[in-house]
């Protein structure tokens, strides 16, 4: 195990906020992320952008109320605006601070897991401070059981950091895509900043300073902090390592390396000029090189500045300002409900959690063997089950399974959008796009699968497996591998331990 | 001595907030700037402040008509780099 030290957060009050158990989620297996203490776990334990384990059972929503913003980033083209889209920076619906609030109350009526609401653009929340402050300062007073969060570029952020403090935000996302200025330039086209339109190396040294000495602010005022990178292949990818050990050093307790968006039809610098996005194995590489600095975050959607619901569904389209007209809500019933069904919630978790340390313990370690580690895909529409259906899956969550461990290693969307670098030729059925998004994995759990699907995935060497369903997953990913282990399919390597 | 906003404009409130002369007023489909107030930021800023922040390229004229950040200005894009539009419409999703 490589567990490091407590981490250098400093938390203003030394009390943790929120109540019950402690998440050992954000991201990977939770012996992993031992290091968490525990009231950052506490503080993290019902926020699905910040908690593995949180995001299959509760819900989150981003209020698009900042349209403004101060930087250009090369991957990011605000033009863009379509229903079908899902990456950062678009929305469908610009609101004003009180229709967010609106918006908000009623998604929370309606969504009794929902514990958190975000500000993520389709700016930047801190471009917009008058329009960010007002949303918050509503929620606070209307809503006070929601916990706010904000995502920004950092340029503003040694500014507001008093004024975030002010509005009990204790979650802030800062995008570092670089720490070298050189590096940065080639990301960063320009930024605006003290009235002036600044280009190049110096743009990008300046956003650079804003976003660190805003990181070291956050941090000593006992804000949470996560730290979001977009891997770039052959411009930061290499660097990310330097930037995750630099966050970690800053007092950052989660990185978020999510891969590059880039299709020509997004109308992006990085779109159009051809840069390739990171395959699935070259973000989880990286993701696992970073890894034994920082906890890293998996379970990112890479969702848009107005999306509703749990991680990886939008629900947004339920929740227009039309049809929030229409709606006729007991507010505080709302808020009594969301309580119960939530702590319901933690406790799930915590059963969860305790389920898990129980089977570790029992679980007999086998000395001396070298089993191969495996890939599957699990096919779940939340509270952490195998319960969705091979067809209805829009994405499927990775996990690896080894003898000793099941660890959440990302998730692959199968038709949001394509990503470039995987291949996406024309004329493929979303079937055979389904099965090249798997690759790699050897297993597929699902509640059910149909007969064609079955045949195709078995012709391209995937297992699909339905026998598990409504099972949690990590203990049916971690059953089916002892049946492959039993059944002799895995014991390719040489056993490294009786050889020694 | 004024500038303008095209239809390019995608009503961002980035120059609303930067004008000194609060000359930007929020019309729809795009913003307009009130000509009589508009100075260009001749006296309070070096830059008109408005084209200074606007992220789309040709939405901010001089009082001559003329695009203060032309095609590739701001993006790096320049027309010459974009694919012809029938690539765009066949594109999936």
């Amino acid at each position: 195990m490589k567990h490091k030290p407590i981490i250098p957060i400093a938390l203003a009050d030394g009390t943790a906020s929120g109540g019950g158990c402690s998440s050992g989620g954000c991201g990977s297996a939770p012996e992993k992320l031992a290091h968490l203490p525990d009231h950052i776990r506490r503080k993290v334990q019902d926020h699905p952008c910040y908690s593995e384990e949180a995001h299959h059972y509760f819900a989150r929503m981003h209020v698009a109320v900042a349209p403004a913003c101060n930087i250009q980033c090369n991957y990011c083209n605000r033009k863009f605006d379509c229903a079908n889209e899902s990456r950062p920076g678009v929305v469908s619906e610009l609101l004003s601070p009180e229709q967010a609030v609106k918006k908000t109350l009623a998604v929370a009526a309606a969504i009794p897991q929902m514990s958190v609401l975000g500000i993520a653009g389709p700016g930047d929340p801190l471009a917009n401070p008058a329009r960010t402050f007002a949303t918050f300062a509503g929620l606070s007073e209307k809503a006070p059981d929601i916990k706010l969060c904000l995502s920004t570029n950092g340029l503003r952020l040694p500014e507001f950091v008093d004024e975030l403090c002010k509005h009990n935000i204790d979650h802030v996302t800062i995008t570092i895509n670089a720490i070298d200025a050189g590096i940065g330039a080639r990301i960063y086209p320009w930024i605006y900043w003290k009235n002036r339109r600044i280009r190049g190396r110096e743009a990008a040294a300046i956003l650079i300073e804003q976003q660190q000495k805003g990181l070291e602010m956050l941090v000593a005022r006992g804000v949470l902090v996560k730290v979001n990178s977009v891997m770039i292949p052959g411009i930061n990818d290499e660097h990310l390592k330097a930037v995750s050990k630099a966050a970690k050093a800053k007092g950052a307790f989660l990185h978020n390396v999510m891969p590059l968006i880039a299709e020509p039809e997004h109308g992006t610098y990085f779109g159009v000029t051809g840069q390739r996005g990171p395959t699935s194995a070259e973000l989880t590489a990286l993701q696992d090189e970073c890894a034994g600095e920082m906890a890293m975050m998996r379970h990112c959607r890479q969702c848009r500045a107005d999306a509703v619901g749990m991680l990886g569904e939008d629900r947004g389209a339920e929740f227009s300002l039309a049809k929030i007209e229409a709606m006729d809500i007991d507010y505080a019933a709302a808020m009594q409900r969301r309580s119960a069904v939530q702590q319901g919630l933690l406790r799930a978790l915590d059963e969860r959690r305790a389920r898990r340390a129980a089977q570790d313990q029992a679980a007999e370690k086998p000395v001396g063997t070298a089993l191969r580690p495996v890939l599957m895909a699990v096919a779940s529409a939340g509270q952490g089950l195998i319960n969705q259906h091979f067809g209805h899956a829009r994405e499927f969550l990775i996990y690896e399974a080894t003898m000793e461990d099941v660890r959440f290693i990302g998730v692959r969307k199968t038709e949001l959008y394509c990503t470039g670098s995987d291949g996406c030729g024309d004329g493929e059925s979303v079937l055979e796009r389904t099965i090249r998004t798997l690759e790699g994995c050897e297993v597929v759990l699902c509640a059910k699968i149909g007969f064609e699907p079955w045949q195709r995935l078995e012709a391209a060497g995937i297992q699909p497996n339905g026998e598990h369903a409504l099972e949690p997953i990590e203990e049916a990913v971690a059953a089916v591998y002892r049946e492959m282990a039993a059944a002799g399919k895995l014991a390719t390597k040489v056993s490294l331990a009786r050889a020694a | 001595m004024a500038l303008s906003i095209t239809a390019l404009c995608t009503a961002c409130d980035a120059c609303l907030h930067v004008c000194p002369q609060q000359a930007i007023i929020e019309r729809r489909p795009y913003y307009v700037i009130r000509a009589e107030r508009c100075t260009e930021c001749t006296g309070d800023y070096a830059d008109p402040q408005c084209a200074s922040i606007c992220p789309v390229e040709g939405a901010i004229l001089d009082a001559q008509g003329v695009a203060l950040n032309p095609p590739g200005s701001l993006t790096g894009i320049t027309p010459d780099m974009l694919p012809p539009p029938s690539f765009a419409a066949s594109s999936p999703v």
